[in-house]
């Protein structure tokens, strides 16, 4: 049963991940990746983390793809931005690549030990030791990330922002 | 649940799929959408990992990725708006002036 969930959950990432590099549409690639994410979160389930699920669906399908829809509606493009490399040679060769590391990273899953399925831990959907774990051992990156959001935010903004006197 | 390396396996496939689509496209923010790809990859690859050694450190790790890609998408999305504004286009190969 569990294996059935896990195929279907696997089938409609792959799928939908495959549509979000072959369309044409930055927003229908961009509602595609919409559903990756939520299949995703799906498999997070089921490997027993439910708050690292909410979290995929509130942070990535939530915030991260409404920031990726309101910039292409912002950039208001031209049908002809549409579209892949037009040379022949580099879609191809760009094939090429994806085939020799899909091969190389199965031969290095393949060298890995058998390990069989294990019922669902309940454990590992808690919020207070994953809490625990932050505020003890991994304190100082947990700070670090907050000072790395601020930077971002500011950054964003002086990026962005239109040049004065121009 | 399903045997660990069923979730590598999907994990590298989807990891592929996104640095095919970095290959492939020439619209900077489908660009983007694959790198966004490899990280949620890379996020299955450590949570299958933490959910199997039964250890929280890989959650911990899936949280701060989710965090550096929201910083990433910020400053990366303010790239790509200040660049249309003087380029007036978001194809990576009108963006060539730093090409040797």
């Amino acid at each position: 049963m569990a294996n059935v969930i896990f195929y279907i959950l696997a089938v409609i990432a792959l799928t939908s991940a495959l549509m979000v590099v072959t369309r044409k549409n930055a927003v229908t690639s961009a509602v595609y990746l919409i559903v990756t994410m939520c299949a995703i979160a799906g498999l997070f389930v089921q490997l027993g983390a439910v708050f690292i699920a909410a979290l995929q669906i509130i942070i990535y399908a939530g915030a991260i793809m409404v920031l990726f829809l309101f910039v292409i509606m912002l950039l208001n493009l031209r049908k002809d931005e549409f579209g892949f490399d037009t040379r022949v040679f580099q879609r191809l060769f760009a094939g090429l690549l994806g085939i020799v590391l899909l091969v190389q990273l199965i031969m290095v899953v393949s060298r890995l030990p058998v390990v069989a399925g294990q019922p669902v831990d309940t454990e590992m959907g808690r919020v207070a030791p994953l809490a625990t774990k932050f505020f003890t051992q991994y304190l100082y990156p947990f700070e670090i990330i907050s000072v790395l959001l601020l930077a971002a935010i500011i950054g964003a903004v002086v990026i962005a922002k239109k040049k004065m006197g121009k | 649940m399903a045997p660990l390396s069923y979730y590598l396996i999907l994990s590298a496939m989807l990891f592929t799929i996104g640095v095919w689509g970095v290959l492939r496209n020439r619209n900077a923010l489908i660009i983007f959408m694959s790198i966004e790809l490899m990280l949620n990859a890379v996020n299955i690859t450590l949570m299958a990992f933490s959910s199997f050694l039964k250890d929280f450190s890989g959650q911990v790790f899936v949280f701060l990725v989710m965090a550096i890609a929201a910083a990433e998408v910020a400053v990366g999305l303010a790239i790509i708006v200040s660049i249309f504004r003087v380029k007036e286009s978001i194809n990576v190969d009108d963006v060539n002036l730093m090409k040797w």
